[in-house]
């Protein structure tokens, strides 16, 4: 197959532009990452720097792959991540643009890779239940019933790639939060830290520059592993809950 | 080299326990004057971080990725063991313990092992209390799978992504952390070098993936939790970052390097289909609790398979192994279907492919109730192949999954060098020569919360803190070979790719020091592997500078590794002349052909130690001796 990149290339400190790049001879079983590498090797063979994007794990599992392709992150296949995409999927001939995440909050570091850190800064803030290693009862002391137990796992699921917050005409994180915040919210173990915890993670999301959610649902379509929006309505909840209570 | 294994005596259940009583401890105000390097936040590094923060420690955690969380852990799908014995089916710590070593093809040290094994409860009991949302039964409890042979149900699991609830939880307790204060994350930055003076670790130099700038770091102890070293065959199960660089650099500076050889072949995976290629994805082995593996019985039948009737189906695990069938252990399954491709039945395209079949699972359980069971494995094999596998069988072949070898550690995770531990995959000490599946992600935890935060301790109380400054010429050294090499390469200026080296040397090793290994095929190797490694130096094309974001830099920093690395990994395949778990002479099998340990001669765990560029590096070895479990030929039959 043969396709023509409009590829995002920026460096650091500089304004970026696309650029074009013939991607010719490639086969309909590559993933999309696949065909990008071949790009690169014969860009580094021509002498020219190659394009630069981040992935790792290239199962759909780690998080760390990530574009705009054509309009849509991690491209028009729902439910898939860019690593899972394969070019099959694309006309031949076609032309494809490919973007970074656009944020405030996940400022360009070069091309098409952008700095996430923020996700990490909103876990920080309370994503967690707080347990000391070694202070823990046995595992079945508490039963959870399986219906609870596979709900905190639909949302556990989130793998932090941040498709949703490139998604969003808003640039908000309440999908990516709201995912965490649910899960622990659901579980009896969650239940202790769980009023402050809502307001101390919203707060570090508007602390890093997100948008805020006027439910366009763009995040959930984009989302590639299909987390549903009703967590953000839960999470509205358990914040409400919270301020109230305080 | 000296290797004082300093594993306990006595009664092998009270070992651990009277070990950890006559630990010294460092008093909880010093804690906080002491600073530990933790280099990698997979489950190893994560859990590892976190625990020491929380007993007081200041922790330096260094990762490559943008993230803690996405560490090559969160791709584990199938599940962890542990010893609860939930399900009374006759499971215990013994019983764990024995299969390992079993397992292990009798390589690994009992104490460890049982060490292993007695711990494995409290990880589930931590992860449970993190919020990991395991798999459970109707009435509440936790529910188990068999896995990988096991013939108990022991396997704790989320979905297919096991690994990545457990990673998720540990990266929890990590941000907790990083919140108090205790933790400093270094993301996307890569370590380059140890820094050892006088025999001790002192710190370690780090590149800035996004600035290019070179670092040195000082510590009171390095921990490394690097992972495995799979990707030196190009192609395997594991992310594309995975590198063998940290362990190798701490082996150039006087780690000893424990049975490089020892490298898993995972059965049930997505067979190659092309040049371009990046990587190769697992389907869980859970897959064969169910699915049936066969291929057909005649050379070269080109029939699509649901056109081949049963009579001329050879279902050969069942039919070899009649009590496991297709649950045999993964280096039996891997190597049964070399042979079958081998003899010319293998199918696909390639014909380097075995059918895994789930017709009879979809009468016997419905299409719902294999979608319950396998829904996401069968929605990504289905994505990858554009194959459906309710309805054809899917294809699959072995591929390099998990590397059992690694730096050597004594029972307090501490690297023949003072004060460098290694824990989790990067380390050599709980497998053998095979590790069994659902236990890599219960080492990983075991080593990083219940084990290394009590013997580091010791280590601390022993020496004092007297951290080096990172004036001193052992870091201003280092700092300068890390940036000599940046130059270098990219000074070469040649012709070819880092990739494109890589994979030459991936293929030669899956070729000659893969599945099956010969005297002739490892010597092959031998003479060929100089060969990449002078024209990598010599035609080796790094465009762009050090001091920004250069990915090409990066991949050839770890190709250069990797290719050193590979020496070792295959002389110490000849060296080992026995066949034993996943490591296959194919001078040493039975006349069944199963693989056939020499326990008068390799009894022991092989140990390699530098010996300075351009001279031969030395095989040491720490005798295995077995109180508790007798080793016997290992029969699945
Ligand atoms: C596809 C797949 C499925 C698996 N399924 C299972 C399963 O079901 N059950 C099971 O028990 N095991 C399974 N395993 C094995 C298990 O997942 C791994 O052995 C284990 O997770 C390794 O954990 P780790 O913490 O040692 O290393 P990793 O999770 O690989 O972490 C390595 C860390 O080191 C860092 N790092 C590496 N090199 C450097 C460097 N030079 N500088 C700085 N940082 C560095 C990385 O950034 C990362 O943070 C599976 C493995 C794979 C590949
Ligand atoms: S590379 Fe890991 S999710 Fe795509």
């Amino acid at each position: 197959m043969n396709f023509t990149l409009k590829v995002w290339r920026q460096k650091p400190g500089e304004k970026g532009k696309l650029v074009t790049y013939d991607s010719k001879d490639i086969s309909a079983d590559a993933s999309f990452l696949e065909m990008l590498d071949v790009v690169n090797e014969r860009l580094i063979e021509a002498g020219q720097t190659p394009i630069a994007f981040d992935h790792d794990c290239r199962e759909g599992i780690c998080g760390m792959c990530g574009c705009v392709v054509n309009g849509f992150a991690h491209g028009h296949q729902s439910g898939t991540t860019l690593c899972q995409l394969h070019m099959r999927e694309f006309k031949d001939g076609s032309v494809i643009y490919i973007e970074p995440w656009r944020s405030k909050a996940f400022p360009v570091i070069a091309d098409l890779i952008v700095d996430r850190s923020a996700f990490d800064a909103i876990i920080t803030a309370g994503g967690y239940i707080s347990i000391r290693t070694g202070s823990a009862p046995d595992g079945n002391a508490i039963p959870i019933s399986k219906d609870v137990a596979d709900a905190a796992m639909d949302v556990a699921e989130c793998i932090g790639c941040g498709a949703c917050v490139a998604a969003c005409p808003n640039a908000s994180a309440m999908l990516f939060t709201s995912a965490k915040i649910s899960q622990l919210a659901l579980l009896p173990q969650g239940q202790p830290e769980r009023m402050t915890r809502a307001q101390r993670m919203v707060r570090a999301m508007e602390d890093a520059g997100f948008g805020a959610c006027t439910n366009h649902g763009e995040c959930e379509a984009a989302c590639p592993k299909e987390i549903s929006m009703n967590n953000i309505a839960r999470l509205n909840r358990e914040f409400i809950g919270a301020s109230v209570k305080k | 080299m000296k290797l004082d294994s300093k594993t306990p005596d006595g009664p092998i259940e009270k070992r651990w326990d009277d070990y950890k009583f006559r630990l010294k401890l460092v008093n909880p105000a010093n804690k906080r004057k002491f600073k530990i390097i933790v280099v990698g936040s997979g489950l190893a590094g994560a859990s590892a971080s976190a625990t020491l923060a929380e007993l007081g420690y200041n922790v330096d955690c260094f990762f490559y990725q943008d993230s803690p969380r996405r560490a090559h852990s969160i791709a584990a799908q199938g599940g962890i063991n542990a010893a609860k014995n939930y399900q009374s089916d006759g499971d215990s710590i013994h019983r764990l313990f024995y299969d390992t070593v079993k397992g292990g093809d009798y390589r690994a040290r009992e104490s460890n092992v049982y060490r292993l094994a007695q711990v494995s409860n409290n990880i589930i009991d931590q992860c449970v209390a993190q919020g990991v949302p395991f798999a459970r039964e109707y009435g509440g409890n936790l529910a188990n799978r068999s896995f990988g042979g096991a013939q108990v149900s022991r396997t704790f699991y989320a979905r297919g992504q096991t690994g990545q609830q457990l990673l998720l939880g540990a990266y929890s307790a990590l941000m907790a952390q990083v919140n108090a204060k205790k933790v400093q994350l270094h993301r996307r930055t890569e370590m380059l070098e140890l820094v050892v003076a006088e025999g001790r670790a002192r710190g370690i130099v780090t590149r800035n993936m996004v600035t290019g700038q070179i670092e040195s770091h000082a510590a009171d102890a390095v921990v490394l939790a690097t992972g495995g070293y799979g990707n030196v065959f190009y192609l395997s199960t594991n992310a594309k970052g995975c590198n063998v660089t940290a362990a190798y650099r701490a082996y150039k500076k006087g780690a000893g390097f424990a049975n490089p050889c020892y490298t898993q072949i995972h059965p049930t995976c997505i067979p190659v289909h092309g040049e371009y290629q990046s990587k190769l994805t697992l389907m869980s082995e859970s897959l064969r609790n169910d699915g049936r593996i066969w291929v057909p019985k005649n050379k070269g039948d080109a029939r699509v398979p649901t056109q081949i009737p049963e009579n001329e189906r050879d279902y050969y695990l069942e039919r070899r192994y009649p009590s496991f069938g297709n649950l045999v252990p993964r280096d039996v399954a891997s190597r049964a279907a070399k042979k079958v491709c081998d003899e010319g039945r293998g199918v696909g395209s390639t014909g380097l492919g075995v059918y895994l079949d789930f017709s009879d699972a979809v009468s016997r359980l419905g299409k719902d109730g294999v979608r319950e069971r396998y829904g996401n494995l069968f929605h990504m094999y289905e994505k990858i192949t554009a194959e459906n596998p309710y309805k054809v069988p899917m294809r699959i072949f072995p591929a390099v999954h998990y590397t059992m070898g690694g730096l050597w550690v004594d029972y307090n995770l501490m690297t023949t060098i003072d004060g460098c531990f290694a824990i989790g995959e990067a380390n050599f000490s709980d497998h053998g020569a095979n590790r069994l599946g659902a236990s890599a992600l219960m080492q990983g935890l075991a080593d990083g919360y219940f084990i290394l935060p009590y013997t580091i301790g010791d280590y601390l109380a022993t020496v004092g803190n007297n951290p080096l400054s990172r004036d001193d010429k052992h870091f201003v050294k280092s700092v300068e070979d890390a940036n000599g090499k940046v130059s270098t390469l990219l000074g070469i200026k040649g012709e070819r790719t880092p990739d494109s080296f890589h994979r030459e040397l991936g293929k030669l090793l899956w070729d000659n020091c893969g599945m099956a290994r010969s005297d002739e095929s490892l010597k092959s190797a031998l003479a060929r592997i100089p060969q990449i490694k002078d024209e990598f130096w010599q035609n080796l094309k790094v465009p762009g500078n050090g001091r920004e974001l250069n990915q090409t830099l990066e991949m050839a920093g770890r190709v250069a590794d990797f290719i050193d690395f590979s020496e070792i990994l295959v002389k110490d395949a000849l060296a080992r002349t026995e066949s034993c778990g996943g490591h296959f002479r194919v001078e040493s099998q039975t006349d069944e052909n199963e693989a056939k340990r020499d326990d008068a001669q390799f009894s022991h765990a092989a140990v390699w130690e530098y010996k300075g560029e351009g001279s031969a590096p030395e095989r040491h070895v720490e005798p295995l001796s077995f109180e508790y479990c007798k080793p016997s030929q290992r029969s699945y039959k």
